[in-house]
């Protein structure tokens, strides 16, 4: 039962303690779902990362319909378990930061609403675009698959910058607690920034290389040689936006010195990828791409620590602060944007070390027994998941060759 | 319309779309791992034909299930982002348990399934749809306890405000309570039955249909070494299934009445509590409202003292009616919420899903009855009549279980988390009003979520469209006789064609 929060006698007081709390060191098994979450988004990226790569380049590299098959044979066993990956990572950050999930999922609606449509697309274009024997209806299911593939390429990426860019935020001390740290901003602030948008373009081209880079070990003959002379060049691009990308993140918004070591360890990696891609080696380029990815996750979530999110702009909302001199509120509609820096708190006589700057994982997170049992469940079924999804990759090992593809394909039309 | 309305429309739109194709695959999932195990045990190619047939059919409404799930999962944090901070702490548990020890199985040994014809040993590749079957029925197992928590929020303590500090919120006091509440585990009695009931319908009433067919085009050894078996495992299925239901569905109400008086008063129409000692009736077909605790309209076909055996196991038992709930809810919630709210759900809506649900298993089972004389010591039947009854019995399933969400949702109403009800009073600790869990409109604005209704409405018909049709065409098309049956390492022979490709 939700009831009202008594407002504080002293705003000021309260302003305070929402500030302390939110400062507060966040604890053992926080900093290890803080952590998990981030293995998770790893797993995703990393696997998601090729089939989405494939999904993006089988109607470039193929020259017809039975290496489009081929391609999509590749990923065929593969794309619906690697998907998982996300719908774990956010269930996952459901139960152990149920305030992230739902500032997060609230915030970045329409994003979140377009990666869902791309996600429904395409999968059901996998399954169905071999059923009806008609080059209307694969033509269509290609484009599904395709745009379905492009368009979460992008938007993780973007949304990934926001998250550590900062997305504006507003705060009702009155209404303390986790429950009033909301967005205020719309979709356009989403996209507006350059380094969100270069994030997107990251993520395209990483998954773009790591894809074709997936599908010149998986497959062979011509399409196998066109995958590794189009693997190196996607590869140059993807590592010189990346370490943009990454210098820029460092620069600009990571709360911490020690994630230069993930930009280090990306950059290695993605040029090791590149070096393994103009030699031919796929399978050590794929190894590096993973390990490249992982460190981009490792950079973003660096990043962010302490907080889940980080806030641009912190906007101090509620009737009873307009009594607080100096803050600047205005009754009803009408209210001025603070940035609750710590030089304008002092100013306020205030001694607080810390601005609010975004969502920490203490006001995010679940209680300590969620926290505990959650540990327990995800310690027994990760590494059995692994084991089973390695499986997995190990009974298709073989590559794929076109000539193989079966002569039918669905029912005539 | 507000965000609200519009929040509620998406989830409901979803809700009933996503449960048209998971009943299916719930229950197809397990029958299809049995018509694969009945080949391996006897090598008979009818078994073989008969698992490829009805394997393509899950294939084709798999897909449409998992992608609906996805936006499920996602509408929570997106449409209901109040909701979300409120019970996160023990409701997201479920869900990720869900996705590690569940969905992570299906989807992946589905697969393996899918691509592993030609490359695994019968054994193990039949071991890998009985995991995808064992999956999706753990799966609903943690979708259905975490709606029951909506329903019935056990195992769940109002959270310390760290002197005022923080929003009271649900944190968990107990997760086997959460899981394990008497409601969750009827509730999934219950739904499991209802997905083998739409499973069995669908076989026995696909195979029936073919079985007069071919009779009919004079093949009438196809109809017996192929589609009889499907029908009879089918036919046993709906007999099984639909004696589960009705057990589990009474004790449903039992346990409805119980913990959510005002969802089986608005079943029944029941405007006022009978005197002690009555009985409460059960009305075959009410059409009116309360007013002033009074029902005003027609109650069509009254029948004494039913609805209290329905819901007590007595004929003479207690049924609360709406007006006496309102009076002890105002009493609870008044002083928090104000005077003036309504805390029953809107009647008509309630009473006649509630019917719907049960009236249309009727077809069901005349249809098991009608295919059991019919196909009775090994005969077969080219009966026109039982081909169109098979036809129009296989929806009829689909839209039971449909109008059975309608009713449990729409029923808990205002309700998105449901006072504990005991002793005669609901409790304050835990519960949420719809209104309140909805994500603030300064985040989501009503517009965004007409956009994302809209939308997701015409991608969802879209796809319908393409389902039904490929349903009714891969049906249509029947048993592939001339399929050659591929063996363990086929795919390693580089001679030879996959034994399957996109």
């Amino acid at each position: 039962m939700l009831t009202e929060p008594l407002p504080p006698d002293d705003a000021l007081a309260a302003l305070k303690a929402l500030i302390e709390y939110l400062a507060g060191t966040p604890t053992a098994l926080q900093i290890l779902w803080f952590g998990l979450i981030a293995v998770l988004w790893t797993g995703y990226l990393v696997l998601e990362g090729f089939d989405f790569g494939v999904g993006m380049l089988f109607p470039i590299l193929s020259k017809n319909d039975r290496e489009r098959r081929a391609m999509l044979t590749t990923i065929g066993p593969l794309w619906d378990g690697n998907e998982v990956w996300v719908l774990t990572a956010g269930g996952a950050t459901f139960a152990a930061f149920p305030e992230w999930y739902a500032t997060l999922f609230s915030a970045a609606y329409l994003p979140l609403f377009l990666i869902l449509l791309g996600l429904i697309v395409r999968n059901v274009g996998f399954e169905y675009r071999g059923k009806v024997d008609s080059k209307r209806w694969r033509s269509g299911w290609d484009w599904a698959i395709t745009l379905g593939s492009w368009v979460p390429s992008v938007l993780w990426g973007v949304a990934f910058g926001n998250l550590v860019a900062g997305v504006p935020a507003r705060v009702d001390p009155l209404q303390l607690g986790p429950t009033k740290i909301l967005y205020g901003g719309n979709f356009f602030d989403l996209v507006k920034n350059p380094f969100c948008l270069l994030g997107g373009v990251v993520t395209a081209l990483l998954f773009l290389a790591h894809g074709a880079i997936f599908t010149s070990m998986k497959t062979t003959g011509e399409l196998e040689a066109r995958a590794k002379a189009l693997a190196p060049k996607l590869m140059v691009a993807a590592t010189a936006a990346a370490a943009v990308w990454a210098v820029w993140m460092q620069l600009a918004y990571s709360n911490n010195a020690w994630t230069w070591g993930a930009v280090a360890i990306a950059a290695i990696a993605l040029i090791l990828a590149c070096w393994f891609t103009f030699v031919g080696r796929e399978g050590f380029a794929f190894a590096s791409t993973t390990v490249g990815l992982g460190s981009a996750v490792a950079l973003i979530f660096g990043s962010l620590y302490p907080n889940v999110i980080n806030a641009s702009k912190v906007t101090l909302v509620g009737d009873a602060l307009a009594d607080i001199p100096g803050l600047g509120l205005v009754d009803g509609a009408d209210i001025t944007p603070v940035v609750t820096d710590v030089g304008t708190l002092q100013e306020l006589g205030m001694e607080v070390e810390r601005a609010i700057t975004g969502l920490p994982i203490v006001a995010a997170s679940s209680s300590d027994l969620t926290l505990k049992l959650m540990t327990i469940v995800a310690c027994i079924l990760v590494p059995v998941v692994l084991a089973y999804q390695a499986w997995n990759i190990w009974i298709f090992r073989k590559r794929i060759s076109a000539d193989r593809i079966p002569a039918e394909s669905g029912l005539a039309p | 319309m507000g965000a609200l309305d519009l929040a509620r429309w998406q989830f409901g739109i979803t809700t009933v779309y996503h449960f048209i194709f998971v009943p299916l695959t719930i229950g197809l999932s397990p029958l299809v791992a049995l018509l694969q195990t009945f080949w391996v045990k006897t090598g008979k190619d009818e078994w073989y034909r008969l698992t490829r047939f009805f394997g393509k059919l899950l294939l084709i409404n798999f897909a449409l299930g998992i992608v609906t799930g996805i936006v499920q999962e996602f509408q929570f944090g997106m449409n209901w982002s109040e909701y979300s901070r409120y019970v996160g702490d023990i409701f997201g548990a479920p869900l990720a348990m869900e996705a590690l020890a569940a969905f992570f199985i299906e989807s992946t040994f589905l697969g393996i399934w899918i691509f592993g014809w030609g490359r695994l040993s019968k054994g193990v590749h039949l071991a890998t749809i009985w995991l995808v079957a064992f999956a999706v029925n753990l799966s609903a197992f943690f979708i259905l306890a975490a709606n029951s928590f909506m329903q019935y929020p056990v195992g769940a303590k109002l959270s310390d405000s760290a002197g005022n500090l923080l929003t009271p919120r649900a944190d968990m006091a107990s997760l086997g309570d959460m899981l394990f509440s008497k409601l969750s585990l009827s509730t999934f009695w219950h739904t499991i039955s209802t997905s083998f009931l739409v499973a069995g319908t669908f076989m026995a009433g696909i195979c029936v249909w073919w079985i007069v067919k071919s009779v009919r085009k004079g093949n009438e050894d196809l109809a017996r070494n192929v589609y009889r078996r499907g029908a009879v495992v089918g036919t046993v299925t709906i007999i099984v299934a639909g004696i589960s239901l009705i057990l589990s569905g009474h004790n449903q109400a039992v346990i409805t009445t119980e913990i959510q008086p005002t969802k089986m008063a608005a079943a029944e129409a029941l405007c006022a509590t009978p005197e002690p000692g009555q009985g409460a009736a059960f009305t075959v077909a009410p059409m009116g409202k309360c007013v002033d605790g009074e029902f005003e309209g027609a109650q069509i076909i009254p029948i004494k003292g039913l609805l209290s055996f329905l819901a007590t196991g007595d004929s003479a038992g207690e049924v609360k009616g709406m007006a006496d709930l309102q009076a002890e809810f105002d009493e609870v919630f008044a002083p928090i919420y104000g005077e003036g709210l309504d805390y029953n759900p809107p009647v008509m809506v309630t009473a006649w899903s509630f019917r719907l649900m049960i009236g249309l298993g009727i077809f069901s089972a005349v249809l098991a009855i009608w295919a059991l004389i019919a196909l009775r010591g090994g005969r077969v039947s080219g009966s026109g009549g039982l081909k169109t009854w098979a036809l129009v019995t296989l929806p009829m399933p689909f839209l039971a279980s449909a109008f059975g969400w309608i009713f449990t949702e729409i029923g808990r109403q205002p309700w998105i988390v449901y006072p504990i009800y005991q002793a005669g009073a609901p409790s304050p600790d835990i519960a949420l009003r719809t209104a309140a869990g909805v994500s603030p409109d300064s985040v989501v604005n009503a517009g965004s979520v007409a956009i994302t209704l809209v939308v997701f409405t015409l991608i969802y018909l879209i796809l319908a469209v393409f389902w039904f049709k490929l349903m009714v065409r891969y049906t249509g098309r029947g048993v592939d006789e001339s399929e050659s049956i591929p063996t363990k390492d086929d795919d390693n022979d580089d001679s030879k064609p996959l034994s399957f490709a996109y």
